[in-house]
């Protein structure tokens, strides 16, 4: 069940596409990560989304129904440009913002308050913007953007401006609201982010959607039978040269304790991991044998590297 | 709706809250009133100062005619050549030298007659000096031309038209002025209200821009509604300004003549009989000046007035919002305020000069149709009387133009406010309208 279908949306600026059709599918109850080099198009889709901007062509189905002005309030955004009101109270200012998102003066103070007392910062009500470090303006920030308990959540890059406690923080927060249902987009550069968080993720590339669906089963998907190896031996160069003869190798590092050769082993479609392990053991102690699983970082530069060359050639 | 009631209010308290406005709402009108009394005091002593002038009249015809005013004061020299009497006058620090020289006959005056002074004289005093000397060789010639000085004398009066107009309504001259004096005070004040908080509603967008909130606010509400709010809101403040400055302006002024009042009030008893022929007198224009006022089309006026406030002000504002919309910084704005502020100044310069010319001219009638000129120029003919036929087609071109530039302002501002960085050439403008 997805929350969020977006269908065959297409955009123009005068003769630059910014979005050539695209189609995702958010599930519901996920944290989906909107990736891509920037200028890909993913500002452009979020704005879509939020009704900023009108497609030229195509869809968007939000909770099975078409994106209607109502859908306002059932949206939370936080922008990669972003700002307050730097001459306003900072309560003053979340009252506003809130009561905007179609929230009741009442509701929103005590949802306000609540907040505050948890982000421990409820002594900042009176205090105007311009008084708070950026850091602190990040965080009421982030407050105001899931104060009114939105289905939809869409955070870009919401960890710029924070120290590494606070972006923790936030972070933690993010998954809580998860927990309590909401369904969050969330696009960054950030790609350790990206594995920490994501169950699904998206990848744009010059106004086309180039890769999508559940991260681990892209990651399964982009397995190449490629195992690092490390092997506790005296003589490196004889081992090396002995193993490089049966199978295809090529140099690599990792951490380890233990003295002995490293590398990278591709295993052809024939050749089964476990037959290679009995193999490789008549060398020495095999301390290391783990398969190479693609980084989000991985799948984000091949794909595009991929896609870019397809392209040129 | 709901949008648009917060949008407004947060604007309205923002604005009033600010402390730069709260400090012009109340030093405002103590500068103007500075202002006015420096002026005044200043004119009053240039008019003062008496100029003091010699007259070397060696043709025996003009001497006895200079008498002393409240600013110029004659010495008429005895029969001395030219070069002592310019050394006499440069020697006594004299404002001038009026030198008139021995003629064969009254014509020969044409040329000849020089004033000589350390710099150029003013304008007032050559023109005073050359009437004089005018209504005098005039009189000569025609004694020359044997008229008696008895049909000379009757040659002097001055004629004085009555003004009535066809439907036979009196008119006046004090009548005109006045109507001028409207005209011109509503027609100025809509023209400073569109300047003043014009550019508050620019700089409030520019501010939104800068602060980087605006993509946050527009995910909740419509640009339009938005933009509408910050027109409306700021109005609302600018009006409140406006009341306030009236009131303090209104308490100054009966503050003023009280104190005027008592001033008066203590002079002698043997001034008073001449202060009642002078009181009967200024009763007299009191009462010709409120004739005037109730003659005036004070209705129609009222009710134009605020149509064209609320049409021409809304008509620039919304212009306003978008060219803050579309730049990042207020240093950029120039470019894109010269077409706005061009035609509300010809709109006063055709309203001060046209206008005053020939209220239904050509040049006027044209002015108070073209929207962006209307209100301004309209304001300033009403009093004189328009067709309403000509008042309410003005008035609906002016709304009708207001809805298509809202409409336009709208789309720069939607695309606008989300462009950062570099300023927008025409060109981009225009291609902003098909986003």
């Amino acid at each position: 069940m997805s929350l969020l279908e977006v269908n065959q949306v297409s955009k123009s600026f005068g003769t630059y596409k910014a979005l050539d059709q695209v189609s995702l599918s958010v599930p519901k109850g996920s944290i989906f990560g909107l990736l891509g080099p920037n200028g890909a198009g993913k500002t452009t889709l979020i704005r879509i989304v939020n009704q900023i901007t009108m497609p030229d062509q195509g869809t968007v189905y939000l909770d099975g129904q078409k994106l209607a002005p109502h859908h306002i309030s059932d949206i939370g955004y936080l922008p990669e440009e972003r700002g307050l009101y730097k001459s306003m109270k900072v309560g003053e200012q979340a009252l506003y913002l809130a009561q905007l998102k179609g929230m009741s003066k009442s509701e929103a103070k005590a949802q306000l308050k609540m907040w505050f007392e948890r982000l421990e910062i409820g002594h900042w009500w009176d205090k105007k913007i311009q008084e708070l470090s950026k850091g602190m303006a990040q965080k009421i920030q982030f407050v105001v953007t899931v104060l009114h308990r939105p289905k939809l959540l869409i955070f870009d890059e919401p960890f710029s401006g924070f120290d590494p406690i606070n972006a923790q923080i936030i972070q933690r927060e993010i998954l809580r609201l998860k927990d309590e249902g909401a369904t969050v987009i969330f696009s960054t550069h950030r790609m350790e982010s990206v594995e920490e968080l994501c169950d699904h993720i998206a990848l744009v590339h010059k106004s086309k959607k180039i890769l999508d669906g559940n991260l681990t089963q892209i990651k399964r998907a982009h397995l190449s039978n490629r195992f690092k190896v490390g092997i506790q031996c005296e003589s490196r160069d004889q081992v090396l040269k002995a193993i490089g003869e049966k199978f295809s190798i090529s140099p690599t590092e990792f951490k380890s304790v233990y003295q002995g050769v490293q590398f990278s082993l591709q295993l052809s479609d024939q050749d089964t991991p476990n037959a290679a392990l009995t193999e490789l053991s008549r060398f020495g102690m095999v301390y290391h044998f783990v398969a190479e699983v693609p980084s989000a970082n991985d799948l984000f530069v091949q794909t595009i590297a991929q896609n870019s060359t397809s392209e040129d050639s | 709706m709901k949008h648009l009631g917060l949008i407004i209010t947060r604007e309205y308290l923002n604005k009033i809250r600010n402390k730069s406005f709260v400090v012009m709402t109340f030093l405002s009108p103590l500068l103007m009133a500075a202002l006015i009394s420096i002026v005044a005091y200043l004119s009053s002593v240039n008019n003062d100062t008496l100029k003091d002038i010699k007259v070397l009249d060696n043709s025996g015809y003009f001497g006895h005619l200079f008498t002393d005013s409240d600013q110029l004061r004659f010495e008429v020299l005895p029969d001395m050549d030219l070069q002592q009497a310019k050394t006499l006058a440069e020697a006594t620090s004299a404002y001038g030298l009026l030198y008139i020289p021995r003629v064969d006959s009254v014509a020969a005056l044409k040329k000849g007659i020089t004033f000589y002074s350390a710099d150029t004289p003013a304008l007032g005093v050559t023109v005073a000096i050359e009437r004089l000397l005018q209504r005098q060789a005039n009189a000569l010639v025609l004694r020359e031309n044997g008229i008696d000085d008895k049909a000379i004398e009757a040659l002097y009066f001055n004629v004085s038209t009555q003004l009535e107009t066809f439907a036979g309504q009196e008119t006046s001259k004090l009548g005109s002025g006045l109507k001028l004096i409207f005209g011109g005070a509503a027609g100025y004040l809509l023209f400073m209200f569109i300047i003043i908080y014009g550019n508050m509603i620019m700089r409030s967008v520019i501010e939104e821009k800068t602060s980087r909130i605006i993509e946050v606010i527009i995910s909740s509400v419509k640009p339009r509604a938005l933009m509408l709010g910050k027109i409306f809101g700021t109005t609302l403040a600018g009006i409140t300004q406006f009341a306030i400055w009236v009131i303090i302006l209104g308490i100054f002024s009966i503050i003023a003549t009280g104190v005027l009042g008592l001033e008066m009030g203590s002079g002698a008893d043997l001034a008073q009989e001449a202060a009642q022929i002078g009181d009967q007198e200024s009763q007299e224009i009191a009462l010709a000046v409120a004739r005037e006022i109730w003659q005036l089309p004070l209705t129609n006026l009222v009710v134009m007035f605020f149509l064209y406030f609320i049409g021409g002000y809304l008509l620039y504002a919304s212009l306003y919002a978008a060219i803050g919309a579309a730049v990042d910084s207020e240093t950029d704005t120039q470019q894109f305020l010269l077409p706005i502020l061009m035609p509300l100044i010809i709109a006063v310069y055709v309203g001060v000069f046209t206008v005053i010319e020939d209220p239904h001219g050509t040049i006027a009638q044209v002015f108070s149709f073209i929207p962006l000129t209307s209100p301004v120029v309209m304001l300033m003919r009403i009093p004189f009387g328009v067709p309403l036929w000509q008042q309410i087609f003005s008035v609906v071109l002016l709304f009708t133009t207001f809805m298509g530039t809202v409409w336009f302002a709208a789309k720069i501002y939607r695309v606008g406010i989300l462009m950062y960085g570099k300023k927008p050439s025409y060109k981009e403008l225009i291609k902003w309208l098909k986003y």
